[in-house]
């Protein structure tokens, strides 16, 4: 008997997810007292939201990292900022966060606990609340240990219009700071964990940088956050939909020397690598001074710089001109980036 | 401009320079993967003079590995309770079965390693299963697997074997320049396997061939400044072997590294892709470490496997065509659904041309050796220039 109430106490157990007593022992005691507010506390099967003014917005992701603890963040971590950051680039108000838990059985509570922590952190440093939840565990051996999901809600008011389809000839790119930390941080962590390096993911909301910029100017009208497929993603997809040729300078595209020796020893293009915390803004260039000190007023955009034009050539193209005065052409990733041989 | 940015533009000039005094075209050839995606992505094919051609040749570790040996991993792979370890770079290459990432899928045990020592750690940590190393890759990764064999041996392992796919690099310059099919000027030679084996051993290639070599770096204006030291040696009518890494490479290479290769190894005749056998271009285990020949563990032949109908890998890699000569290239074969290894490895010239340059157009090169041809703007990757002569849009 001893040893069940110790297991309990300690381990994530496949009847923690049942929805009965168990379940509410584990939230009551690892989760619930970290993540608590006036909505949640509730516990109610839904969370319910004050009233508005404005188009509501709604964003989901799931968060699958591995490994769940790497240099500068965790998947708690990420699982708020990535979806207040999606909110934020389109022009919303983060309100509230439906947050679903998928654990393993045999994960232990400690860990739960440790990610609850972050969770908490993240939402306070971000002003989100979540307001709703689900947990639901899983044989040992699958999920990875924990998988989350992230649901995000928020306002945009009236009259804000950030669209692929207000780009122009002549706008600018700007980006709050540098590229590929959070790819490579996570890769070196995952696959090479004897390898000591000064990497750190770059993993931040990035609602209260964007919420500065949105203030000091009204010459935004495109924005992005360049995670998975990097900055080269968000590049070409922006040439794609747009239709305009767009130009990004690799000179002015800031890198930690850290992060693209990295890139380098693995043979990967730092354009490819995925960013938590780096937000690619496209304004009019006549607002492009009020964007960029906006940005460097902010703790999270200190290196912020413009990257790139919008050009008058209608051929769907990025392309990036090189550090030596060259040209070539920039495509999203095809997928898993896997490192060279030799 | 940054210091480091006002130098790269004196090499640049320096390049445009010493082209502007050739009296002819000239076509260089590089024969390391990496060299080829640097070039593209630094975009140093776009500053490349149009009388200048760098060529890629067979660098690309998992281009030049044969069909037949791609289906041996997958079929090792397959075997009950064998973990085949592997370098990421081969998980799609695609073989007469599938490649090892669907194999993977079917439930294969397939392990990507970062170092070979990773495999003999598993083997060490899972005695009830056989580990495979899939040991590919040229001599920079040749020190590595036979250090591995020895850890193994030491820790008396019975359920570690490798399958022995490593190449030569000079054994297939040599080869090439044999087969008199490519018309060159003179080569960029790999930096990081020059490490290994030195610079020495290419000075046959000015002494025998007649043709002058450069070793050099993979950063922008380490290989701006290789290519400038060739169009410049050219030009002069000079013979000769330039080492333009000597912060990393010596003449005589790394001693130790060639030492434990020798240990455990001997040359062998092996297969290219597309080209054939190469005397001497590969390597066997030597009698004292047989033991550990995954070949002979499981009771491989290797089966000759011809290349699917069309593929034109072979010519790309030994710079007999580009891979716009192919006509897969684009359209069959692209980087999502790749027909060769060309295309899947990310070091490939295919998918460096796929990804960097925009991916379809025809080139006009139908062979290096014609001068009349201005596929400059193919070449350059310069987007707003992409059209043909005869007035066609290239369109990705």
């Amino acid at each position: 008997m001893t040893t069940n109430i110790t297991d309990n106490l300690k381990r994530i157990a496949l009847a923690h997810g049942g929805g009965g007593q168990l379940t509410d022992e584990l939230l009551n005691t690892s989760v619930l007292p970290r993540l608590n507010n006036e909505i949640l506390g509730e516990l109610l099967d839904s969370g319910i939201l004050p009233k508005q003014n404005g188009r509501i917005a709604l964003t989901i992701d799931g968060y699958v990292v591995q490994p769940i603890k790497f240099p500068g963040g965790d998947i708690g971590r990420i699982a708020i900022s990535g979806t207040v950051n999606d909110l934020a680039v389109s022009g919303a108000t983060p309100l509230g966060i439906a947050l679903s838990f998928i654990l393993a059985e045999g994960l232990e509570r400690s860990v739960l606990e440790e990610i609850s922590d972050s969770i908490a952190a993240t939402a306070r440093e971000a002003g989100v609340k979540i307001v709703t939840g689900d947990t639901k565990v899983v044989g040992r051996g699958q999920a990875d240990g924990i998988y989350i999901t992230t649901a995000g809600v928020g306002v945009v008011p009236d009259g804000r219009e950030l669209h692929p389809n207000r780009v122009q000839a002549g706008d600018v790119i700007l980006i709050n700071g540098p590229i590929a930390d959070h790819g490579l941080a996570v890769m070196l962590a995952r696959e090479l964990p004897q390898v000591q390096s000064a990497l750190r993911s770059d993993v931040a909301p990035l609602n209260g940088l964007i919420a500065t910029v949105l203030d000091a100017t009204d010459g935004v009208v495109f924005m992005r956050d360049a995670t998975r497929g990097g900055l080269a993603g968000v590049g070409a997809d922006l040439a794609a939909r747009t239709g305009w040729h767009v130009t990004l300078n690799e000179s002015d595209i800031p890198i930690r020397s850290e992060t693209m020796h990295a890139a380098e020893m693995l043979g990967l293009d730092p354009l490819d690598v995925a960013n938590e915390g780096k937000v690619v803004v496209v304004a009019r260039a006549e607002a492009a001074e009020k964007v960029l000190a906006a940005m460097r007023r902010h703790p999270l955009g200190g290196d912020a710089k413009v990257i790139g034009t919008v050009e008058s050539e209608r051929d769907g193209v990025c392309e990036l001109h090189t550090a030596m005065g060259g040209r070539r052409i920039v495509q999203k990733p095809y997928g898993e980036q896997l490192p060279r041989i030799c | 401009m940054s210091e480091r940015e006002i130098h790269g533009q004196a090499i640049l000039q320096r390049l445009r320079s010493a082209a502007a005094e050739l009296s002819r075209p000239v076509n260089f050839m590089e024969v390391c993967g990496t060299h080829t995606v640097s070039a593209f992505r630094t975009g140093l094919h776009s500053l490349t003079p149009a009388n200048v051609k760098l060529l890629s040749g067979p660098g690309c570790p998992v281009c030049v590995t044969s069909q037949g040996d791609i289906d041996l991993f997958v079929g090792v792979a397959s075997e009950p309770n064998v973990t085949l370890c592997t370098y990421g770079d081969m998980l799609r290459v695609p073989g007469a079965s599938g490649n090892l990432e669907q194999a993977r899928g079917r439930g294969a045990q397939v392990k990507v390693i970062y170092s070979t020592m990773d495999a003999v750690k598993l083997a060490a940590a899972e005695p009830e299963r056989q580990v495979v190393l899939a040991a590919i890759g040229f001599e920079t990764t040749t020190p590595p697997t036979a250090i591995a064999i020895l850890e193994a041996q030491r820790l008396g392992l019975k359920n570690f074997s490798v399958l022995v796919s490593h190449k030569l690099v000079m054994p297939a310059i040599r080869a090439l320049l044999d087969g008199g099919k490519v018309n060159l000027d003179g080569f960029m030679l790999p930096g990081h396997v020059s490490i290994i084996i030195g610079s020495d051993v290419y000075r046959e290639i000015p002494e025998k061939y007649g043709l002058s070599c450069v070793v050099c770096g993979f950063e922008d204006i380490q290989m701006a400044e290789g290519l400038a030291r060739l169009v410049e040696l050219v030009r002069d009518g000079k013979r000769e072997l330039v080492n333009l890494y000597p912060q990393a490479v010596t003449a005589g290479g790394n001693k130790g590294a060639q030492a434990v290769v020798d240990k455990v190894f001997e040359p062998a005749d092996v297969g290219w892709r597309g080209v054939g056998v190469i005397p001497g271009s590969g390597l066997k285990l030597r009698p004292a470490y047989a033991a550990f020949d995954a070949m002979q563990r499981f009771g491989l032949k290797a089966v000759d496997v011809p290349e699917p109908a069309g593929c034109r890998c072979g010519e790309v890699i030994t710079g007999l065509c580009t891979p716009v000569d192919c006509k897969l290239f684009g359209t069959v074969c692209t980087p999502i659904n790749p027909i060769g290894p060309c295309m899947v490895s990310s070091e490939g010239t295919c998918q460096a041309w796929f990804k960097y340059n925009r991916g379809k157009g025809k080139s006009k090169v139908r062979n290096p050796k014609s001068e009349s041809i201005s596929n400059d703007e193919i070449q350059r990757g310069d987007a707003r220039s992409l059209k043909r002569q005869d007035g066609e849009g290239v369109l990705a």
